[in-house]
């Protein structure tokens, strides 16, 4: 299988402590990967390193088969001021922004794709309904409203299902599920791991390195799991600098 | 009628300072109003204020070269503003220091240099003349440059609109999708700075925010989206503008607190009545709907 993102000997640190230590792996291209692992384990971190939202990573992080990777990303505590005077509409249609960018205007094919999207989220009728009014779930519907019309071949999920009902859970499973079905490669940080075998065919085990990847029921082992756990949580303030190289 | 005419028509017609003073108080009005609005909506309000007071060394040195020219004063006063907002910007991205931290210190230094400097070569006239401004004495070159900051205050505010406003409510998309938001944020800052020295000269560096912010605060009671807020923004500071100058013609007192207390006026009368979250609508709930 082709990878959509490949990791070669990927290490980012904060406060010169590793988060992410010397991970390698491909990520399967058109699969939806899970990425699992205990608190601290690097796995937002590793998210947000494919974005590109973290400076600082030692490594490479590349896209074999682009030249421009289309990638979309939901962070877990995302940063959307909920209380700004903006519709669900204008909200949502921000994922066309690499069609539309700063100075162009929404087409009518625009506004029929975020209201298709909408629609597809369960929000129908929500279009002129001020963001502010809207509730964690519905919030939460949005965002992957918007995510749709991004239309990205990469999408990366980071804990989505936190604090959702298990209704509007099963709704955006069944998006991400239809992502699946469009050979889009979905790349998401999950805790439940019961969700995780049955959504999920592939998996990334992290513990600050690389426990295991592969298929869902090959990585996930008890044994593996088990090595995951042993991973110590807090900082060595008197660890060693690392030496470990590209050659190593 | 002649009673009216006196009022409110006469002192424009009699007067050439009020005709400019007039003018100038108008198109500071159109300028600011969208500047003011963002100040909002990126809950900049005091730091705002703390630009505007940072205005002051700059508006001395221009005053120690230049005199009370205006041209010098204000190439001053913005070059000192904008090296205040960048500076505390450059300290908040790259150390812990949060930006309202950095920027109360960069302001509190600029603010004590300042009146050292005027207090060393100026008197106190020349102090309280920078300090609250005196629109009774602008002159041709400072309508023509407050007419030049309002209209490339809107040109620029059109450009830069949709990214600020995303930068405003989710940087983190903006910077998922590639866009550098903090160019967009100091090019605001650097209107919002140009704004502050168009009005230092009629409203003083101590209360140049006030027609700035407080219509487009009163504004966020009655309206519910950016562009409306804006909309409703611009008649009240445009009517603060004519008031105030009018206060301050017939009762003979400085015309930037006769301003700034009739833009508060209408903030008070917004927060008792506007349509949204106001007091009146805490103690007078409208009756909920069935859906």
């Amino acid at each position: 299988m082709s990878a959509a993102l490949r990791l070669v000997d990927v290490t980012v640190a904060y406060d010169r402590h590793p988060a992410v230590h010397h991970v390698s792996v491909d990520i399967p291209e058109g699969a939806c990967t899970a990425v699992v692992g205990p608190n601290g384990a690097g796995k937002s971190t590793l998210l947000k390193a494919m974005v590109g939202l973290v400076r600082q990573v030692h490594g490479r992080i590349e896209f074999p088969d682009r030249t421009r990777a289309k990638i979309a990303y939901l962070p877990q505590q995302s940063d959307v001021d909920r209380t700004f005077p903006i519709s669900v509409l204008d909200m949502v249609l921000l994922g066309r922004w690499r069609g539309i960018g700063a100075f162009g205007t929404a087409g009518p094919a625009d506004i029929h794709g975020a209201v298709h999207a909408l629609e597809a989220v369960g929000l129908r009728g929500f279009e002129r309904r001020p963001l502010s009014t809207l509730s964690a779930g519905q919030f939460q519907r949005a965002l992957f409203a918007r995510m749709l019309l991004q239309d990205a071949e990469i999408i990366l999920l980071d804990e989505p299902f936190n604090a959702i009902d298990t209704r509007t859970t099963a709704d955006l499973l069944a998006l991400v599920r239809r992502w699946r079905e469009d050979r889009r490669t979905v790349v998401c940080v999950l805790h439940d791991l019961d969700q995780v075998r049955a959504h999920f065919p592939h998996a990334l085990l992290l513990a600050r390195e690389l426990i295991a990847a592969g298929p869902t029921e090959q990585a996930l082992t008890a044994a593996n799991l088990l090595r995951a756990r042993a991973m110590a949580e807090s900082w060595d303030e008197a660890a060693d600098i690392c030496h470990t190289s590209e050659a190593a | 009628m002649d009673f009216i005419w006196d009022l409110l028509i006469g002192p424009f017609v009699d007067h050439g300072f009020m005709r400019r003073a007039l003018v100038a108080c108008l198109a500071l009005s159109a300028g600011s109003c969208t500047v003011g609005v963002f100040l909002i909506l990126r809950r900049m309000s005091l730091m705002g204020d703390a630009l505007a007071h940072a205005l002051l060394p700059g508006a001395a040195v221009g005053f120690l070269l230049g005199g009370l020219s205006l041209p010098a004063m204000s190439a001053g006063g913005f070059i000192a503003g904008a090296a205040t907002a960048l500076l505390s910007g450059v300290v908040a991205r790259y150390t812990s220091l949060r930006e309202d931290a950095s920027f109360a210190a960069a302001y509190l230094t600029a603010l004590a240099v300042g009146v050292m400097i005027v207090s060393v070569k100026g008197s106190t006239v020349d102090l309280m003349h920078i300090l609250f401004g005196s629109i009774l004495a602008v002159d041709d070159l400072s309508l023509v440059l407050v007419a030049a900051t309002a209209s490339l205050t809107l040109m620029g505010m059109a450009a830069i609109y949709r990214p600020l406003v995303v930068e405003c409510f989710n940087p983190g998309f903006l910077a998922a999708v590639g866009v550098r938001g903090s160019l967009y944020h100091y090019a605001f800052l650097a209107l919002a700075v140009l704004n502050m020295v168009a009005a230092f000269q009629a409203l003083g560096t101590l209360m140049a925010l006030g027609l700035l912010l407080l219509p487009a605060v009163a504004a966020s009671f009655w309206a519910r989206q950016v562009v409306t807020m804006a909309l409703v923004t611009l008649p009240m500071a445009a009517a603060s503008g004519v008031i105030g100058l009018l206060i301050s013609y017939h009762s003979s007192v400085p015309s930037g607190p006769a301003i700034v207390l009739v833009a508060s006026l209408f903030y008070i009368g917004s927060l008792l009545l506007g349509t949204r979250d106001s007091v009146r609508l805490r103690f007078v709930p409208p009756a909920h709907l069935r859906a």
